[in-house]
């Protein structure tokens, strides 16, 4: 007996959630971009769940892919991160203002 | 037993997603990303999706958390300022993703997706991958080529001491 592909759906969709909640939340630029890559593990999760219980491939194939785009896209953030930090000294959300007003 | 390790494996994963958002110091973030990451390839092993658990530790667990690892040791961010509730936006976030699960968990239960038991093919092999990417994602599989190359020049261009932006300090 495994689990139906219902509690996959559900625990995939609690993982996104708990990463928007703390994108929404915290205030440290590095937390946010984890809380981040969260959202994505939790879309994959739901992508092998949905080609597990279909009996295609594509849903792995496209993990795949998402592994490689977030693979680049930390790489690129952290090294705007760095960046920002060299040039404001701050990576706390609520000092980067200067679009604000 | 099926039913026992996912409800563990997923319990765990929770809970590590939770001390991820919850921790205050960011170091104490990343080791709870890197555990749930590990439940999570346990979940894909009970997918039977074994390269994917395979490639998600490889990848997730030994070069995103390093990598974050090695931003916070760089940034040297003195314990960050933590969680804390901040009136309307704390609220605001409590709400949507209550909302989000709310509203995804009505469509699972509603849209009749469990369709019983697995189809499955019975656990890919590296030749099944292989084949799919090179012949059906064969293009798909040449952009992601670019996109690596591109984030490489972007990340060496970025990190550069000196760079243009910073030269009329």
């Amino acid at each position: 007996m495994t689990p139906s592909l219902d509690s996959y759906i559900m625990l995939s969709s609690a993982l996104f959630a708990v990463g928007f909640l703390g994108v929404l939340v915290r205030r440290n630029t590095l937390v946010i971009y984890m809380c981040l890559e969260l959202m994505l593990v939790a879309a994959t999760l739901a992508l092998v769940a949905f080609s597990r219980f279909n009996g295609t491939e594509d849903g792995d194939v496209f993990v795949f892919f998402i592994l490689t785009v977030a693979a680049a896209e930390v790489a690129v953030g952290l090294a705007i991160i760095v960046a920002l930090f060299r040039a404001r000294q701050t990576v706390q959300v609520d000092q980067l203002d200067a679009l604000k007003h | 037993m099926e039913h026992l390790a996912f409800t563990c494996l997923s319990v765990f994963s929770l809970a590590c997603a939770l001390g991820v958002v919850l921790s205050k110091n960011a170091i104490n973030g990343a080791m709870c990303l890197l555990l749930c990451l590990a439940g999570v390839a346990g979940l894909f092993v009970q997918l039977h999706a074994y390269l994917l658990a395979f490639v998600l530790v490889l990848v997730y667990a030994g070069a995103v958390v390093a990598l974050f690892l090695f931003i916070i040791m760089l940034l040297d961010m003195q314990g960050g300022r933590g969680w804390r509730f901040r009136g309307l936006s704390a609220f605001a976030g409590f709400i949507a993703a209550a909302l989000l699960v709310t509203g995804l968990n009505v469509l699972a239960v509603r849209g009749h997706l469990d369709a019983g038991a697995p189809l499955g093919h019975s656990g890919s092999t590296f030749r099944d991958y292989s084949y799919q990417l090179f012949t059906t994602y064969l293009l798909p599989v040449q952009v992601m080529g670019f996109l690596l190359l591109i984030a490489m020049l972007g990340v060496i261009v970025l990190s550069r001491r000196g760079a243009p932006s910073e030269e009329p300090k």
